[in-house]
């Protein structure tokens, strides 16, 4: 029995380290390779060994597919490759190569340079494990080898994320990342054709929840930073370098454009201002104003938008800030926050102490800091949300659904109404669990083109969803099937046709003239029967006990042609016996329904 | 007896010019037999394929008169036989299509050939294409009932072809001819009564998607044509909407909405369950589903539609703005929660507070429905969709739906102020547009009323004034809500003062609108203070001037409120009154008479005085012809100024009357310039008297130019009046140059010139001759066969005389006439402080005028600048540069580029907006020109061009450059 088994080794009813073990029709391919943010032991990568003990992975693996830049899709992948040994191609999307070893670099910094951590992969590591990435295009069918092909589609989130689909023959799967299905002011919705795969394997961040509008949430940042702007405040806005930053920069860009602002706004440098290079680069991958304006003016070309520097943080005055990192735990952001949280003018918009209303904090040298500025907090997530997955469902069509990326209660609702709504099967296998799916694969059978069009020919309602029955005979030749005529069948096996005849005795009493008697038999059955063709029968004596045959139930399905033939031989017997002999020639569908 | 005589003179008259047109065409059926000789040579001639094809081209780029279509067809039927090669046959069939669509032409005679061909027709591409050669003819034989059952007939048979093009053809050749009435024929012909509905229908399920859009297709053409569709297509329309391709999905929600028209308070099944809806229900719930279709050109399709479903019962509706069945919270707010109602969304992140996405109350998991069937959410989709046509569309069906229903209005009002912030223009334009349409319907809440004013810092100018005109006719709830309009209009005032005029409009209206809610404000906002006396503020500030209009408007229905005045407010008053009396309304103040008021608005328009009295005066005029000369000239120079003065009365006869006054001073003009005694002077004493005329016949042709051109709802009959005074203008002009000038060869010409406008004058408006007896054109005409034979001399001669015995012919009046005006609003001219600039170099002039009454203003309207050297300069705007805000009304903003020489001082230069005119483009096109020859420039062309606007003089100041 064919069967599609997939392993999550990370992100099985988690967050995190996402990679995916699918084997499919004998090929095994490993989706996404990320790092876990919550763990520094073992746990922050997937564990390979479950793969191989020994040897090397590249045996065991056709391919990797990284679905987007985000660490926790992409962070174990120099480990992967160079420490535990992969040569296999690597594929990603264009944009998805350009950014990722920023981050990884990044990522390796933190680890080493400032947690002083060892054995870790290293910058050259990084660069070689680059080498063997595959770039792949949208909507671009890749073969990986003569079976095996993937394909992309666009995935929002963030830029150069792609859904991926796997097919081996007529089985697929489709693979989603993390994905978005409201379009955001850089970034598309994501698609996807009717593809229909036998497995659908969907993220399920927000499996509760459903979204409101994001234009509520737009305009409230909007008009909050503009209110605190306009009274000479300050705002600190703590970003990640790379994806919610861009459409927030796009959206200030936009509207200081829109209400003619000049208060200056900033983002601190470093690897935001690489990853924009690549932003203003691969502009097919955003949304369709920026698609549409580029050639004005490319949207990512900030003009109100400068490069920070740390003596801007003391300037008087109104500003904004972008400033890394998001959580405000550290760097910059944390070194901006100090100074600004003392004015009851200012506004920043996160920070998890300062968010569960804590206003005296208590920094490194037992200083206390009194915040007395303003704290928003503002969820600009690009996930698709309970509905939004459904709607993906929905499009792809799956045969049964497979949830990763969540949280394990959260998956067991969204499962519930996945079955329940969509009638398809749905699992949400934990890590190292194992899901197998059993699938009929279609077998392809080549048939003669004179053979289809006769077919063709002799049925012309225009049914055509339904199956139809066709003559023919197949061929097994080396492991290729062809369906061919009979007539062609016997010429190649080089046999003689045989004939069969199918006789039928029926016992009438009666005691008019014999010739009269067969041809009302002949009219009779000529009305109830009128698609058959029915000769005069003949009558014959027959001695014997009567065998009575039930009309076509039984039709031998290896007979070729039945010659009509008369049937002969007379004796004189009291009793008359009528043979009979009927040819179905339309179709087997019509003699069955006898 | 006379009158029937002259009757007869016209009939007679007619008849000689229709016979000249008949010599015209004659002319043309002398080259018609060479056109097909032409071809048959040609495609006998052809040695390969390829040639014939090249042939066929050729000759299809030229039209074929309808008399030798016949022939034509006959020789590309013989060739058609003959030819072996496929893609010629496709050309010819093809040839045959366009051929019999030839007007005057009647194709029955070929449509035996073409459905004998038919059958023969082995080539799949062929066959697609005589049928729809066949559909040509059918559509042109649409009365001929035999034909259309037999072209039916020979679709039905070839629908069972295998290729998809075949099919294709055959769908549209049935769903464009397919019998309407089912049961008329039955009897005579058991084939006729074929159900064409039935055999389309069953193409639905066909397996090439593009043959089961051409059988949808099919069924719309039918509706179109009248049939009326089964219910049951609904079903079946039903299925195709989960069809793989785009195309069909697309016309399966055309079919299902035209259908759910058709039937709409049927009762259908819900599957899976035992209830039944509506049937405009159930349609209005699977379109809405395909509002989140994975194709946005179907997404489009469905929001379009959805805004014309406006039978859909009020809690269907309601749901399309309802995206969250899950949760119950939204429905227990209260009105003081209501102004937070937009941030807050129930359990779920609104991304405000750190961990209010924590559900707040348990809700039960299974009564959770993820998908929704019907309509939930689907404009809160439709409004959030990647492509900004579908947000577009969206939009627009919000608009029609909330125009039907009010209750509706108010709940997709949060989406619509939302939509303010889109990151396209066009999508904010549009939504503050529906905005204003459904504003009868809705009232501002103060939160709401905050995110529209916030869209007031807008940097562009079209998204402000759009946003003007919607507070305009805003009702607001609230004195805070009047107060917070106030301060966001007098900031959008000190950050773009352009928007002054604006903005100033629309204080009028929210003033006259909420005169209740500003009453409290006076104080405040007149910084009046009960015990001391504040400081006059200044006069010419524009946000003082703003204030004061809210308030004066408002205190026209709110007599209470002058009360609250300080003495300057009432000085201020009766400045602006005066200044500014289209913004500031007449006040009854205590202490003073009510300025005279205008007449009372509640006379209907035929009991008006004055409309009588513009009656009176103009047939007062048509006694003219009774009196001597100098009585003539002084009643139509009384006349004229009675009219002038009536148009500056009264703004709605405006119009009327000077287009009268206008054409009462040509008249005049005429009348004066023919003085007897003025002509009786010997030859040398002329030149002054001459120099009279002469300008008169200038002034005659310009002021008939005007009223051709400058007024909306001139008809016909006008048009033939103002050329005719045109005419007698250059009459007088050739009598004035023979009279002047020496010499017979310069007079040669004009003579000759001077006839043919005639003619051409008859021949434009022959139609309208009997109108204008005993007209000058009239005696010119009976006496043409002499003039045209007599010398330049004597033509003179008898000008002169028939001149001065015509009669006056007067003007009937159209129904509605508008004079075109435009003001322009910038350059103001007030400016002291020259527009400086490198000589040589250019500088750009922002131009901004309001036009009233210019049909077609893109190709008409020119700006002119006017240097001080005499140098003219006119300007075509872009097209782009004309707005459209109301009926009548244009709105053109553009640069004018300007550049000059260097000049030792500032100067002034004059800009004006000029209306272009081409006289020839109004004159219907001769029907002897062969078609697609004539020229397009020759509508484009401009004659000339008439100043509409005051100028306005711009100080410029062009520095030499230096070095």
């Amino acid at each position: 029995m064919p069967e599609i088994r997939v392993t999550p080794l990370g992100a099985g009813q988690d967050v995190g380290r996402s990679c995916i073990l699918v084997s499919i029709a004998g090929k095994n391919v490993m989706l996404d390779c990320g790092m876990h943010m919550g763990f520094n032991d073992d746990r922050r990568f997937p564990d390979f060994s479950y793969i191989t003990q020994n040897g090397r992975l590249t045996d065991f693996l056709d391919c990797v597919i990284i679905s987007h830049f985000h660490l926790d899709h992409c962070g174990a992948l120099p480990y992967f490759s160079e420490m535990v040994g992969y040569d296999g191609p690597i594929y990603m999307t264009h944009p998805t190569q350009a950014i990722c070893p920023i981050l990884l670099e990044d990522y390796r910094k933190i680890a080493v340079d400032k947690k002083g951590e060892a054995n870790f992969f290293t910058s050259q590591m990084i660069k070689d494990c680059m080498k063997k990435v595959v770039a792949v295009h949208l909507h671009q069918t890749v073969q990986v080898d003569d079976e095996l092909e993937i394909k992309a589609y666009y995935a929002g989130h963030v830029l150069g994320a792609a859904m991926f689909q796997i097919k081996v023959g007529s089985e697929s799967v489709v693979y989603t990342g993390d994905y978005n299905m409201t379009p955001d002011r850089h970034l598309g919705a994501a698609w996807i054709d009717k593809c229909r795969p036998n497995l659908l394997i969907t993220e399920s961040t927000y499996a509760t929840t459903i979204r409101d509008s994001k234009r509520c949430r737009e305009r409230d940042f909007l008009k909050k930073v503009h209110e605190t702007v306009e009274r000479g405040g300050k705002v600190l806005i703590p970003v990640f370098a790379l994806g919610r930053a861009q459409e927030l920069c796009i959206l200030l860009e936009t509207f200081w454009e829109r209400m003619n602002l000049k208060v200056p706004i900033y983002f601190s440098t470093g690897l935001t201002e690489k990853a924009n290079h690549y932003y203003k680069l691969f502009i097919t991958w955003t949304n369709q104003k920026i698609r549409k304006t580029f050639v004005q003016r490319n949207m990512f070309e900030f003009k109100h938008i400068k490069a920070f520097d740390r003596a801007f943080a003391d300037n008087p005055g109104p500003m904004v800030v972008f400033a890394t990192p998001g959580m405000l735990h550290a760097g910059q952001s944390l070194q901006i926050f100090r100074k600004w949280a003392g004015n009851e003018k200012n506004m920043g918009t996160v920070g998890h102490k300062i968010l569960s209303g804590q206003r005296k904090l208590e920094m490194e040298g037992r200083q206390v800091l009194e915040v007395k500025m303003q704290v928003e907090y503002m969820s600009f997530s690009a996930h698709a949300d309970a509905k939004g997955i459904m709607q993906l469902v929905g499009q792809a069509e799956p045969e049964s659904v497979l949830l990763v990326h969540g949280e394990a209660k959260k998956m067991g609702f969204l499962r519930q109404k996945i079955e329940q709504e969509l009638r398809v099967s749905c699992y949400m296998p934990a890590n190292g669990e194992t899901v197998t799916l059993p699938t009929s694969p279609s077998i392809p059978v080549g048939i003669s083109l004179g053979l289809l069009k006769r077919e063709m020919a002799q049925g012309l309602l225009p049914e055509a969803k339904k199956p139809r029955l066709l003559h023919g005979t197949l061929i097994m030749k080396d492991s290729n099937f062809r369906l061919v005529s009979s007539e062609q069948a016997l010429k190649e096996l080089g046999l003689a046709e045989h004939q069969l005849r199918f006789t039928c005795r029926v016992h009438l009493q009666d005691t008019r003239k014999e010739q009269e008697m067969a041809l009302r038999v002949y009219s009779h059955l000529k009305r109830l029967l009128p698609t058959l063709r029915t000769q005069v029968p003949r009558c014959c004596w027959c001695p014997g006990p009567t065998r009575m045959r039930n009309w076509g139930a039984s039709l031998p399905h290896c007979s070729r042609r039945v010659s009509p033939r008369p049937l002969s031989g007379h004796t004189t017997h009291p009793g008359l016996w009528l043979c009979l002999a009927t040819v179905p020639t339309r179709t087997w569908a019509l003699t069955s329904a006898l | 007896m006379a009158a029937h005589l002259k009757k007869r003179v016209y009939e007679e008259f007619t008849k000689v010019v229709q016979q000249q047109e008949e010599i015209a065409t004659k002319k043309l059926r002398l080259t018609k037999p060479s056109k097909s000789a032409a071809l048959h040579v040609d495609l006998c001639k052809a040695a390969s394929p390829a040639d014939a094809l090249q042939y066929l081209l050729q000759f299809a780029r030229k039209p074929v008169e309808a008399e030798s279509v016949e022939g034509v067809v006959r020789i590309l039927l013989e060739h058609y036989y003959k030819e072996n090669d496929p893609s010629v046959r496709l050309k010819i069939a093809s040839l045959l299509g366009l051929l019999s669509k030839t007007a005057g032409f009647s194709p029955d005679c070929i449509i035996d050939d073409a459905i004998n061909i038919l059958q023969n027709e082995k080539s799949h591409q062929v066959l697609a294409q005589l049928l729809d050669t066949l559909l040509a003819i059918g559509t042109k034989l649409a009365e001929n009932q035999a034909i259309q059952t037999r072209l039916v007939e020979v679709a039905c048979k070839h629908l069972t072809d295998t290729s998809h093009g075949v099919r294709n053809k055959c769908l549209q050749l049935l769903g464009n001819l397919g019998s309407l009435e089912k049961n008329v024929t039955k009897d005579a012909e058991g084939l006729t009564a074929r159900d064409v509905q039935k055999i389309i229908g069953d193409y639905f399920s066909d397996q090439d998607p593009r043959v089961r859009t051409a059988a949808i297709k099919a069924m719309l053409q039918l509706h179109e044509r009248g049939l009326k569709l089964h219910q049951t297509v609904y079903n079946q329309a039903c299925k195709l909407l989960s069809d793989d391709y785009e195309q069909v999905r697309s016309a399966a929600v055309q079919l299902i909405w035209v259908v759910s028209q058709l039937y709409p308070e049927s009762i259908v099944p819900i599957p899976s369950s035992n209830e039944e809806i509506r049937l405009v229900d159930d349609a209005f719930g699977k379109i809405c589903h395909m509002v989140s279709d994975g194709s946005w050109v179907v997404r489009v399709q469905a929001a379009k539609l959805l805004g014309s479903m406006e039978q859909v019962s009020s809690h269907f509706l309601e749901q399309t703005l309802d995206k969250k069945l899950m949760s119950d919270l939204r429905r227990k707010r209260t009105a003081h929660e209501r102004a937070k109602e937009l941030y807050s969304s129930g359990e779920f992140s609104s991304g405000r507070k750190w961990g209010d996405d924590a559900p707040k109350e348990e809700i039960d998991t299974g009564a959770v429905n993820l998908i929704q069937s019907g309509a939930c959410g689907a404009f809160v989709h439709g409004l959030e969709d990647e492509m900004y046509e579908v947000r577009i569309a969206a939009v627009e069906a919000l608009c029609m739906l909330a125009q039907s229903s009010p209750s509706f209005a108010e709940k997709c009002l949060d989406f619509l102020v939302d939509m303010f912030n889109d990151e396209i223009e066009e999508v904010r334009l549009q939504s503050i547009h529906t905005m204003r349409k459904i504003s009868n319907n809705i009232t501002l809440r103060e939160d709401q009323l905050d995110t529209v004013l916030a869209v007031l810092e807008d940097s562009s100018r079209d998204i402000r004034e759009a946003l003007h005109e919607l507070l305009c006719c805003t009702n607001v709830s609230t004195k805070e809500g009047i107060h917070l309009a106030l301060v966001e209009l007098l900031k959008n005032l000190t950050k773009y003062p352009t928007d002054k005029d604006s903005i100033w409009k629309c204080l009028k209206f929210l003033g006259s609108r909420h005169p209740t809610l500003v009453l409290p404000l006076v104080p405040e906002l007149l910084s009046t203070h009960p015990f001391f006396d504040t400081a006059e503020p200044d006069m010419d500030d524009p946000a003082y001037i703003a204030v004061l209009v809210l308030i004066f408007n408002a205190a026209k229905t709110c007599p209470t409120m002058p009360a609250l005045f300080s003495d300057h407010t009432f000085r201020h008053y009766a400045y602006l009154r005066d200044s500014l009396s289209h913004l500031v309304p007449a006040l009854r103040l205590p202490g003073r008479k009510l300025v005279s008021s205008a007449v009372s608005p509640n006379i209907t328009p035929h009991e008006d005085p004055s409309q009588q009295f513009l009656q009176q005066s103009l047939e007062r005029v048509y006694s003219l012809q009774h009196l001597d000369p100098q009585g003539a000239q002084e009643l139509l120079e009384f006349t004229i100024r009675d009219l002038q003065r009536l148009g500056e009365l009264q703004s709605e006869l405006a119009g009327i009357a000077d287009f009268s006054a206008t054409y009462l001073r040509c008249q005049l003009l005429l009348i004066k310039a023919l003085q007897e005694k003025l002509w009786n002077v010997a030859a040398p004493l002329y030149l002054k008297q001459s120099d009279l005329a002469s300008a008169a016949a200038k002034q005659i042709m310009e002021e008939t130019y005007k009223m051709e051109f400058m007024y909306s709802g001139v008809e016909n009959k006008q048009v033939v009046i103002i050329h005719h005074m045109r005419l007698q203008a250059k009459a007088l002009q050739l009598i004035v140059t023979a009279r002047t000038t020496r010499g017979v060869d310069p007079l040669f010409g004009m003579c000759e010139k001077f006839l043919q406008e005639v003619d051409f004058f008859q021949r434009c408006f022959i139609a309208d001759l009997p109108q204008l007896q005993d007209s000058f054109v009239d005696k010119l005409l009976d006496l043409m066969p002499r003039l045209m034979a007599s010398k330049p001399a004597e033509v003179v001669k008898i000008l002169q005389t028939m001149l001065r015995q015509s009669a006056f012919l007067h003007l009937p009046l159209p129904e509605q006439i508008h004079k075109a005006s435009a003001t322009i609003i910038e350059p103001a001219g007030e400016s002291d402080n020259p527009l400086r600039f490198t000589s040589g170099l250019v500088v750009a002039l922002d131009v901004d005028a309001t036009l009233e009454h210019v049909q077609d203003p893109q190709s008409t309207v020119k700006v002119q600048i006017l240097y001080p050297d005499g140098q003219a300069q006119m300007i075509h705007p872009k097209p782009a540069d004309f707005r459209n805000p109301g009926l009548g009304r244009h709105r053109l903003i553009t640069q004018v580029y300007l550049s000059h020489t260097a000049w030792t001082e500032p100067c002034q230069v004059e800009v004006r907006l000029l209306l272009a005119y081409n006289s020839n483009a109004r004159i219907p096109k001769s029907s002897w020109i062969e078609g697609g020859e004539v020229s397009p420039q020759v509508e484009t062309s401009i004659e000339g061009a008439i100043p509409f606007s005051k100028p306005v003089k711009v100080y410029i100041m062009p520095k030499p450059a230096r070095r």
